[in-house]
């Protein structure tokens, strides 16, 4: 039996991550594997942390990755990376978006938001790739195609074909967006 | 056959289609709501939403009675608020049949309690199912529809946040075509439950709950899983799933109806083994019963009984390893939720706070208004309570403390339970002031239509309540329509109403942010001058997302990305710094 590969989403509320991680469960069953996806989405749209657990293999049971056990860290804020990190295995990835959202206490001047989040990172987990999503996406024609650029940086790092992603994101996303975020996936494939 | 990945929601949506349901009515509530979201896309189905969860299921007993198959869902604490009805169902029995989902919600992601709904099943004596995984909702809402008319009872479903919320693959089947056709038919016996009737019925209810019992140890849901024979765990619903990955050697028996529990089956199985666990999250439900059948267990000796349980949960409280969480780094600045940038409850919540007030508080967005700077609600203990909250406390208070008590509630709560309330509130003569904060929609859940947005779940266009004249009709005096993105006028108006002597009901009429056919609310979004603004950090007390403060500068900036243009910002601004773009600075 395959071994179970667990990929924790990470980010905040309004950035696209539940899309995100629907697209990714979608490449899963697809290739034909057991997939269970689980995520907490009672208050996210109002700005607050969001995760999105995706788990594959020949038999997937817990839906919540066992603490410890996630191969990537897949995140889309710089801070929320940073809160999940001690969930992930020794010798774990991390893909970090290059984008600093303020929480409510900095934005009121109360804290301030840390630094060198990268650097700190990376002496942990030296298997860190970091993308400009927010600008890729800014090329790609929309701000909210972050979530498909960041995709398409995942897709290198996994083993799936390359039409299993397309079509799951013509399945997932709306026809009026989908040359843009199409677009947005290409460009995030780039990104070595 | 092809499999498709459905939530936990989503699934018994569909089991409820495939069972021939005709009726599905539910009030919102996390994690249940989108089963009927859901629900709609199958037209057979007469779906709705209920202003709260009595009414949704007697809705559904209504159309069991006329011979349909009814599914009502509601969220754990829905179920206190149905429990009327709900106990004596258990009395009449069905004819469609009918099944209640209840979603729990341990760990509190969403909720104000996190109470165990299978006590429910036990104290109703209404048989339960819970599922695993979105393929075993799926069949368990189908055969909850079967089991409901094979032995005349209501039956439970029980989910739980991480069941709802959850996808897995499901293969789909067909509906039932099948079903007799609904009519009148009439059997007071059974349905009119006076006590010479009920008596009866009870002894049937009794009865079922003997016969279900033996029954249930040799159906398939209740199974037997072989592993290496040394250790034995009995589990069921999400739990079963962090067994197999903890102990995937053991033998499970995996409970699919939680109540009645098939205790033949149990005695069997747990006669095998010297090391028996029981793994559930939350109370020891299925833990007490055998242990009351003389079975020794290990159990909530080293489980919680507080919070959902996860892998590593499971591991650390079974062998104590200890294991990693995401709360190892507490310095980091959290991320609380908060209102949504242009949201019309931020300046009410603003003045509430400079107005000093003692602001008993509601469920709904609004609640966050509790949040820092806003910081201004001293009680919240469940839907439509403030209002009752308001009226006790004034009771005892002296007449000027008395003033400055303040009921706040939203539309959706306000009609849920608030109503009865603002009754009592007027006939028994309290002093306290209330506000209604109307924006049209039932936005904590993810917007929702109730009564007073004017439509309804399918998006038909429906009468809308109106606020102001229901209020009159129970006999307020004094009541106040304002806007609330007019600082000045909210301040005004709080004010001289909190010093009334008299019960007074403020409402409030900017719709949610969110709602798309009210977006064009949206308007051009605002800038700060940095030449005029001085720092002063008075637009701070707001904590609109969209106003960062810049610590270098020490200035406040705009995000024009997420500003939706209210202006109450610019209304706490002593310098006119606060412009809309195109304006002259
Ligand atoms: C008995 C019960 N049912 C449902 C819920 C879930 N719930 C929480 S707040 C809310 C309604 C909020 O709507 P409204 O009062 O209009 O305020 P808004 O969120 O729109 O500001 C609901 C349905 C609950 N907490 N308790
Ligand atoms: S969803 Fe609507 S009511 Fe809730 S915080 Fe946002 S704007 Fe306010
Ligand atoms: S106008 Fe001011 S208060 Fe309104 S959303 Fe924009 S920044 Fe926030």
């Amino acid at each position: 039996m395959s071994k179970v590969k667990n990929i924790l989403l990470a980010g905040v509320g309004g950035q696209g991550i539940l899309l995100a991680s629907e697209v990714l469960s979608e490449v899963m069953l697809m290739a034909g594997l057991d997939v269970k996806k689980n995520e907490i989405h009672g208050m996210s749209q109002r700005g607050g942390s969001v995760v999105s657990h995706v788990r594959y293999g020949d038999k997937v049971y817990s839906s919540i990755i066992p603490e410890g056990e996630v191969d990537i860290l897949f995140s889309f804020e710089m801070l929320e990376t940073c809160r999940y990190l001690p969930l992930l295995r020794q010798n774990g990835q991390v893909i970090i978006n290059n984008w600093k959202i303020a929480p409510p206490s900095v934005a009121l001047g109360k804290q301030a938001y840390p630094e060198n989040l990268t650097e700190n990172i990376r002496q942990q987990f030296p298997n860190t790739k970091v993308v400009d999503g927010l600008d890729l996406a800014l090329e790609a024609g929309n701000a909210k195609t972050v979530n498909t650029v960041l995709l398409g940086a995942l897709s290198n790092v996994l083993d799936f074909d390359r039409e299993l992603w397309l079509t799951a994101l013509r399945k997932m996303i709306p026809e009026r967006l989908l040359d843009i975020n199409m677009k947005a996936f290409e460009l995030g494939c780039q990104v070595k | 056959m092809k499999k498709i990945l459905l939530s936990g929601n989503e699934a018994i949506a569909r089991g409820a289609y495939e069972a021939g349901a005709l009726v599905a009515c539910a009030y919102p509530g996390t994690p249940s709501t989108e089963i009927l979201e859901n629900i709609t896309q199958y037209k057979e189905i007469d779906a709705s939403w209920a202003p709260n969860e009595k009414v949704a299921l007697e809705v559904g007993i209504g159309a069991c009675f006329g011979g349909a198959r009814s599914l009502v869902a509601m969220k754990h604490v829905g179920v206190n608020v149905a429990a009327d009805p709900l106990f004596t169902l258990s009395y009449t029995g069905v004819r469609g049949g009918l099944v209640l989902v209840t979603a729990d919600d341990p760990e509190l992601h969403s909720s104000q309690n996190e109470q165990d709904n299978r006590n429910f099943a036990k104290f109703a004596k209404v048989p339960m199912f819970e599922p695993a995984d979105s393929q075993e909702a799926l069949e368990y809402t189908k055969l909850g529809f079967e089991v409901s008319e094979q032995f005349d009872t209501p039956v439970f479903l029980r989910s739980t946040t991480r069941i709802s919320h959850s996808k897995s693959a499901v293969s789909l089947g067909e509906r039932r075509t099948d079903l007799p056709e609904p009519k009148l038919e009439r059997n007071p016996a059974k349905l009119v439950m006076l006590p010479g009737n009920a008596r009866k019925r009870h002894i049937d209810v009794e009865k079922r709950i003997i016969d279900m019992e033996d029954w249930s140890s040799s159906q398939p849901f209740n199974r037997i899983e072989k592993g290496a024979g040394e250790i034995g765990v009995i589990t069921a619903g999400v739990s079963y799933q962090y067994v197999k990955e903890v102990l995937p050697d053991a033998d499970v028996l995996k409970i699919g109806l939680v109540y009645p529990l098939p205790k033949k089956l149990i005695r069997e199985f747990a006669a095998q083994y010297s090391q028996l666990y029981v793994v559930e999250e939350l109370d020891p439900f299925i833990e007490e019963q055998i242990r009351a059948m003389g079975i020794e267990v290990t159990g909530k000796d080293k489980l919680s009984l507080c919070g959902e349980l996860t892998p590593g949960r499971l591991k650390k409280g079974l062998f104590g390893e200890a294991v990693p969480s995401e709360d190892c780094s507490p310095e980091l600045p959290q991320r609380p939720p908060n209102m949504c940038p242009g949201c019309s409850h931020r300046g009410v919540f603003m003045e509430l706070n400079r107005a000093k007030a003692y602001v008993t508080g509601d469920i709904g967005c609004y609640t966050l208004g509790f949040m820092p700077p806003l910081s201004a609600m001293d009680t919240c203990v469940c839907m439509g309570a403030s209002i009752g909250n308001a009226t006790g406390i004034c009771k005892v208070l002296s007449p000027e403390e008395q003033q400055k008590v303040v009921a706040v509630i939203g539309d959706s709560t306000f009609l849920h339970t608030g109503i009865n309330g603002l009754m009592d509130m007027v006939y028994n003569k309290s002093a306290a002031t209330v506000i209604i904060l109307d924006n049209r929609i039932t936005a904590m859940t993810g917007r929702q239509e109730n009564p007073t947005s004017g439509f309804t779940l399918t998006e038909l266009e429906t009468y809308r309540v109106d606020l102001e004249q229901l209020c009159r009709a129970v006999g307020v005096e004094h009541i106040r329509v304002i806007d609330p993105y007019n600082i000045a006028l909210t301040r005004k108006t709080i004010r001289e109403e909190m010093a009334r002597p008299e019960v007074s009901v403020i409402i409030t009429t900017r719709p949610c942010m969110l709602v798309p056919r009210d977006n064009l609310e949206r308007r051009t979004p605002l800038f700060v001058d940095q030449d005029k603004c001085t720092g002063c950090q008075a637009c701070m007390r707001l904590g609109c997302p969209a106003i960062n403060w810049d610590a270098v500068n020490k200035k406040s900036n705009i995000d024009k990305i997420i500003c939706t243009g209210c202006k109450v910002c610019q209304q706490t601004c002593g310098f006119g710094a606060f412009l809309e773009y195109g304006e002259q600075s």
